[in-house]
C-alpha cells in the first residue's frame, strides 16, 4: 500500500462526497424551512439525470451544456410539487407529511419505469470525458467536474442564503413563519422557493452525475440514504453542515472500501452517523 | 379633522362555542397611544391577532385609512404599515440582532446594504446598537423584547401593536420602555398597547379601552378609567367598589 494509492483513494472520496453534499443541501434546505422530510428528493436527482440523458439521446446535447436548463426544469418541478401536493399538507400531522412525500417517491419511480423502462442508461460520450493527472495521481475528468460543479453550486446557495434579501426571508421563515409574515414575508412563496432551490440542487447533481453514473429509475435510492445521513450529521437545516458532512462521508465510504471491504462501506458510514447522533444529536454544525 | 388611521367596528371573533371578542369597536388617530387593558382572557390578544391578520374576524370591519383590511393575510397587513410584537417573544433565534432587524427593514428597503443601514439606525434608536452583532438568542429577556420591538419598528409601520412589552421587566426597565414608547409616538407612529403593567401604560396613553369577557366595558382617558366602577369591578370584583366619597 503506497502513500499515492492512499491519497488517490482519499481524494476520490472527497470528489464523490461533494456530489453527495449537493444532493443533501437541497434536502436540508427544504427541511430547515418547512420541517418536512422530502422522501422524494432522490427522485428529483433521478429526474435531473434523465433530463440530461434525454437531451443527449434525442438531440446529442452534452449534459454539461444542458445543465442550466436541467437546473431550471428541476426548479420548476420543485415549485410544482410544492404547489400541487406539499401546500396541502403544510400543517398536517407528521405522519401525513411522511406518507405524502413517500408516496411521491413511489409514484415518481413508477412513472420513470413506465415512461423510460427500468433499463440502465448512460451518456456514453461527453465533453468532460478523459482523465486529469495531478501530482502523480489520476482522476476521471467527469468526477472532477462534478465535484467542482457541486462546490460552486453549494457556494452559490450559501451566498444566496447569506447575502440576499430573499435568502434572509427564507431564513426568517425557517426560524418563525408567523413572525416572518409580520415582516411582510409571504410564507407560501418562501416554501415554494425552498422546494424550487432544493429540487434545482438535485437537478444540478443529476446533470453532473449523468456524465459518469448509470441512469435508472431507482438511482435516487443510492443517494437518498446517504443524503439523510448528511442532513442529520451536518445538523438539520444547516447547508454548511451538510457540505462538510458530505466530504466526511465520502472519505469514510471510500477508505472503508479500500482498507476493509467495499461490501461494508455503508456499515462504516452508518456507524459514523450513529456515533455522531449519540454524542451530538444536533449534528456537527447544528445548534443545540 | 382627518380620517382616523384605524377604525374597528363590531369586531366579533368566535372559536367554536367560545366568543373571544364581541362587538368591539374603537378608533385610533395618527400618533395616538391607546391602552388596551382587561383581565386575563378578556380578548386583548384576539383583537391583536385580528388586526395583524392572523385570522379573519367572524364579523365586523377593520378599516385602515378608511380601507377594509379584515381577512387580509399578515404579510399584506404588514405591507400596509401595521407591525406587532408578541406577548411571548418570537425573535429569529438563529440570527444575530442586526440580522433580525434587517429582515424587518427589508420590507421597505429591497437593497440589502440599505436595509442594514436602516436596521442599524433603528437599533441605535431603541438603544440596542451595541448588541448588533451578538446572536439574538444570547440577549436577556428584556433585550429580546426590545429586539422584537426594534424589528417591528424597522418595517416602517404607521401603527404599532405592542403586546405586553413591559411584562416581566424590572421597575427601571419599565421606565425605559415607557420612554421608548413615547419616543416612538413622537415619530408619528400610533400605538395600541396591551399591558398589565398599569404604571407602564397609564402615564402615556391618550385613551384607554377596557375589555372584559370579549366586550368593551369602558373607554376614556386614563384618569377616568382608573375610577370607572365597571373597570374596578372587572379587575377586583364587586367588594372593592369604593362606597362613595
Amino acid at each position: 500500500m503506497t502513500v499515492e494509492l492512499l491519497l488517490q483513494t482519499l481524494l476520490s472520496g472527497i470528489l464523490f462526497g461533494l456530489v453527495y453534499a449537493l444532493v443533501a443541501i437541497g434536502l436540508t434546505l427544504i427541511f430547515g424551512v418547512m420541517d418536512i422530510v422530502n422522501f422524494a428528493h432522490g427522485e428529483f436527482l433521478m429526474f435531473g439525470m434523465y433530463a440530461a440523458f434525454w437531451a443527449f439521446a434525442l438531440w446529442g446535447l452534452d449534459p454539461i451544456v444542458t445543465l442550466p436548463l436541467t437546473t431550471l426544469l428541476l426548479f420548476a418541478v420543485g415549485v410544482a410539487v410544492y404547489r400541487l401536493v406539499i401546500r396541502r399538507i403544510t400543517d398536517a400531522p407528521m405522519l401525513s407529511q411522511i406518507f405524502a412525500t413517500f408516496g411521491l417517491m413511489i409514484f415518481f419511480r413508477g412513472l420513470a419505469q413506465y415512461l423510460w423502462k427500468p433499463d440502465f442508461r448512460s451518456v456514453d460520450h461527453t465533453i468532460v470525458a478523459g482523465k486529469v493527472a495531478f501530482a502523480g495521481l489520476q482522476f476521471g475528468l467527469p468526477q472532477v467536474v462534478a465535484a467542482g460543479g457541486a462546490v460552486l453550486t453549494t457556494a452559490a446557495v450559501w451566498a444566496f442564503l447569506r447575502f440576499t434579501r430573499l435568502g434572509a426571508a427564507l431564513e426568517a421563515t425557517a426560524a418563525d413563519k408567523e413572525a416572518a409574515a409580520l415582516m411582510g414575508i409571504d410564507a407560501q412563496k418562501m416554501f415554494a422557493l425552498a422546494w424550487g432551490i432544493g429540487a434545482a440542487c438535485a437537478g444540478v447533481a443529476g446533470a453532473l452525475l449523468a456524465t459518469y453514473y448509470p441512469i435508472f429509475p431507482e438511482v435516487g435510492s443510492t443517494f437518498i440514504l446517504v443524503a439523510f445521513v448528511l442532513v442529520a450529521l451536518g445538523g438539520f437545516g444547516s447547508v454548511v453542515g451538510a457540505f462538510w458532512a458530505g466530504i466526511l462521508v465520502g472519505i469514510v465510504e471510500v477508505m472503508g472500501g479500500f482498507l476493509w471491504d467495499p461490501a461494508y462501506k455503508m456499515v462504516l458510514v452508518l456507524s459514523l452517523y450513529l456515533i455522531v447522533v449519540w454524542f451530538r444529536p444536533q449534528g456537527l454544525m447544528g445548534k443545540a | 379633522m382627518s380620517a382616523p388611521l384605524l377604525e374597528v367596528r363590531g369586531l366579533t371573533k368566535r372559536f367554536g362555542g367560545l366568543t373571544a371578542n364581541e362587538d368591539v369597536g374603537f378608533t385610533l388617530r395618527e400618533g395616538e397611544i391607546m391602552g388596551l387593558i382587561g383581565p386575563n382572557g378578556a380578548g386583548k390578544t384576539t383583537v391583536f391577532n385580528a388586526l395583524a391578520g392572523f385570522f379573519p374576524p367572524t364579523s365586523g370591519t377593520i378599516l385602515l385609512d378608511g380601507a377594509p383590511v379584515e381577512g387580509l393575510p399578515p404579510e399584506a397587513i404588514a405591507a400596509r404599515g401595521v407591525a406587532r410584537t408578541f406577548q411571548i417573544v418570537r425573535i429569529f433565534r438563529s440570527m444575530t440582532v442586526l440580522e433580525n432587524v434587517m429582515v424587518g427593514a427589508m420590507l421597505r428597503h429591497r437593497a440589502v446594504p440599505k436595509a442594514a443601514v436602516v436596521a442599524r439606525e433603528t437599533l441605535d434608536f431603541t438603544g440596542l446598537g451595541r448588541r448588533a452583532h451578538d446572536p439574538a438568542a444570547q440577549l436577556t429577556v428584556a433585550e429580546q423584547k426590545r429586539l422584537e420591538l426594534t424589528r417591528a419598528l424597522a418595517t416602517g409601520p404607521r401603527l404599532l401593536l405592542l403586546d405586553e412589552v413591559m411584562a416581566g421587566l424590572t421597575a427601571s426597565e419599565v421606565q425605559e420602555a415607557v420612554e421608548l414608547v413615547k419616543r416612538i409616538r413622537d415619530r408619528g407612529i400610533a400605538c395600541v398597547v396591551v399591558e398589565h403593567v398599569m404604571e407602564g401604560i397609564m402615564p402615556i396613553a391618550d385613551r384607554m379601552v377596557v375589555l372584559e369577557n370579549g366586550r368593551k366595558i369602558a373607554e376614556g382617558p386614563p384618569a377616568a378609567i382608573s375610577v370607572d366602577p365597571n373597570v374596578i369591578r372587572a379587575y377586583l370584583g364587586e367588594g372593592y367598589l369604593a362606597p362613595g366619597p
